[in-house]
């Protein structure tokens, strides 16, 4: 058991034949996800010549998704392009569709979820490394060497320093059960408390570790649900303490717009609703051992 | 991206907006020359990109040309905020002010839509009104497939207490922002203040503007506006070679892959007793050659007594990072100390890469932070003594 991605998710990926498609394609499938097929618009009909063998390209998603029976699909796609993508997802009906490209305007990225929140499709990202369920499925480009499987729920909005404490964990020997990376982008798919909603309904999730950032009030909402539906624990920590306001962090997200988004903010609000916050984000995995 | 405000105010009046006329000049004669254009009376105004410019003596009311040659002298290589003010906007004088009201459209991440916020407080710091008097902020939200409905912005009038003769050039100066928001990829459109005249008219006296950096890409015609004087130096060297740098004002330089990363990254240095000198993001994938002008910027700040790299390869492979670093330093001569600190992708390879070099390492975060910190506090001790 796990949440979203396992050994039943059945794999399309948008834009297989670019560089990032072609390498973590390999990767994903080495690491023992069902990927059943690409999605290349004009190069339908053609073949993926993948490491471990071939999978078929189809021209559009919907006639990827009749062929397949694919269950879920992740974007590889260019800026400029992965809006199209993202609606083509979900129009053809897909439950689960994840986005790892960055640079996707605000305004954009409005409309894709107006969109898909008339549909079934849960999206992950934009801008988000991916997701994880050691021993089962990958879609994405979290390292596989630094996951094992276990018990504990992580979500984040980062991307390596997620890796940092899942890969502290994986050395003192916990594991997790699902690890997912929402990305940092101000408009994205699932937030935090769409994912803490899934590992507190999952059996074989027994604790959260969830890692947040300045910007927004994504944590503050989270503080909220967790001290009025949380059973299981969790156990944080917020990068930014030292950021100045106003600038801009590399993420579109990581930014403090006046006195609100602020480290402190979201560490006292999850404080306050009884969620253990790390000083530093190696005392995690004391805190949960 | 942040526009200056004859460019928000010139963007503006593209949607119809009322704003006073006006002319940039970069010099006290072209300022003179305006003025005299506009019949003599006129303001003078700093163009800079951060506020407060009222405060430091940026924005002048001058009765004549010769007096607005003067004030433009004076606020012409003027530095507020540390940015020096190489433009100043010269703007006919507007008619009586009977009111100033505060107008804005602006993303509302948790609704995720674009929102309307208005005040009849204008002229001041809004973020000090939502503080102080949060009911004298009115929103409404827009449904970007319905644009800017009428019942909105009779809303916004009524609860700002508008006169009715005014709701109907009041709808059509929303519209007109919120078209100028969308058509633009903005994050923010701002006007402060919205004045009444003394006749009664609406009228935009002062501009704000920031673009989405992600939609420039697209809008070639904004991302020719950005005024490279306003913007560091190494930050605009790093934006170039596509790295994320922001200066700041401690002692410790780090280097790191990914924005969450780094923050902590900075976080840590701090928690040990350090500051940190820098936000640096070399992002994903990044190339040996990337690295390599990465370390340059951070040692171009007399004030880093420690480098810290912490790079948790993914994308990013250890080894390029190393080729990075011994290339940056052998273009380089530096003596301050450095600590490493690789995990994941190729780590162990890029470690090898670096035993020649004279370089501390570390195994976690926490370690590489207190390394870096300590060395930056005997790096200082040597030059007390020296």
């Amino acid at each position: 058991m796990s949440i979203l991605v396992d050994k039943n998710t059945r794999l399309l990926v948008q834009g297989i034949t670019g560089r990032e498609g072609t390498f973590h394609t390999n990767q994903m499938i080495a690491f023992g996800t069902n990927v059943v097929g690409g999605v290349v618009p004009g190069k339908g009909g053609q073949s993926f010549e993948g490491e471990r063998g071939k999978l078929p390209i189809f021209d559009t998603v919907r006639a990827a998704a009749e062929a397949t029976g694919a269950n879920a699909s992740i974007i590889f796609v260019p800026a400029k392009f992965a809006p199209e993508a993202m609606y083509e997802a979900a129009d053809a009906g897909l439950p689960l569709v994840v986005c790892l490209t960055e640079h996707i305007p605000v305004l954009e990225m409005i409309s894709v979820r107006a969109y898909l929140d008339q549909r079934q499709t849960r999206l992950i990202g934009p801008n988000c490394p991916g997701l994880i369920t050691p021993g089962e499925a990958k879609v994405g480009i979290i390292p596989s060497s630094i996951v094992t499987p276990g018990t504990v729920g992580l979500v984040s909005r980062s991307g390596t320093l997620t890796y940092e404490v899942v890969f502290a964990l994986t050395q003192r020997g916990i594991g997790q059960s699902t690890c997912v990376g929402i990305g940092g982008d101000p408009i994205k798919g699932m937030d935090f408390i769409d994912v803490l909603r899934l590992f507190e309904a999952d059996p074989n999730t027994s604790e959260v570790i969830m890692i947040g950032e300045i910007g927004g009030n994504a944590e503050e909402q989270a503080a909220r649900y967790i001290a009025d539906h949380m059973t299981k624990r969790v156990t944080s920590f917020i990068a930014g303490l030292t950021a100045p306001p106003g600038r801009r962090m590399g993420h579109a997200g990581a930014i403090v717009e006046g006195k609100s988004g602020t480290a402190e903010g979201k560490i006292a609000a999850l404080e306050a609703a009884g969620v253990q916050v790390a000083k530093n984000p190696d005392h995690i995995v004391e805190m949960i051992a | 991206m942040n526009l200056h405000e004859y460019q928000a105010k010139r963007l503006f009046a593209e949607h119809g907006i009322p704003i006073p006329p006006g002319e940039v000049a970069s010099t006290p004669e072209e300022a003179r020359q305006i003025a005299r254009d506009m019949g003599g009376r006129a303001v003078v105004k700093a163009q800079v990109l951060t506020g407060g410019r009222g405060k430091a003596g940026g924005v002048k009311v001058a009765q004549t040309p010769e007096e607005a040659e003067t004030y433009a002298k004076a606020i012409l290589g003027m530095q507020i905020k540390g940015l020096t003010v190489n433009k100043v906007l010269v703007d006919a004088l507007a008619p009586g002010i009977r009111q100033e009201l505060y107008l804005a459209v602006l993303i509302d991440r948790g609704k995720r839509l674009p929102m309307v916020m208005a005040s009849a407080a204008g002229g001041m710091d809004i973020e000090e009104v939502a503080d102080k008097t949060p009911e004298k902020i009115h929103t409404v939200h827009i449904d970007p497939t319905l644009g800017v409905r009428s019942y909105q912005t009779i809303y916004l009038a009524k609860s700002m207490g508008l006169p009715r003769e005014l709701w109907n050039d009041f709808h059509e100066i929303v519209a007109g922002l919120y078209a100028c928001f969308k058509s633009n990829d903005a994050s923010l459109t701002e006007i402060n203040p919205l004045i009444i005249t003394v006749d009664d008219h609406l009228m935009a006296l002062d501009g704000k503007m920031s673009i989405d950096d992600n939609a420039l890409s697209r809008r070639p015609r904004l991302a020719e506006m950005r005024d490279f004087d306003e913007e560091p130096e190494a930050e605009a060297e790093a934006r170039e070679a596509g790295i994320t740098f922001i200066q700041l004002d401690g002692n410790i330089g780090c280097m790191v892959n990914g924005a969450g990363l780094a923050m902590a990254t900075m976080d840590i240095i701090k928690l040990y007793g350090g500051e940190p000198a820098n936000f640096l993001d070399i992002g994903g994938g990044a190339r040996a050659d990337q690295v390599a002008t990465a370390l340059r910027l951070i040692l171009s700040d007399p004030k880093v007594e420690a480098v810290l790299f912490n790079i948790f390869g993914g994308i990013t492979r250890g080894d390029e990072v190393a080729r990075g670093i011994l290339s940056a330093l052998e273009q380089i001569d530096t003596s301050v100390p450095m600590v490493v600190r690789l995990a994941g992708t190729n780590a162990q390879e890029g470690l090898a890469l670096l035993a020649e070099a004279d370089m501390m390492t570390a195994a976690t975060l926490s370690e590489a932070a207190q390394k870096a910190v300590a060395a930056a506090e005997a790096s200082r001790g040597v030059e007390t003594a020296s």
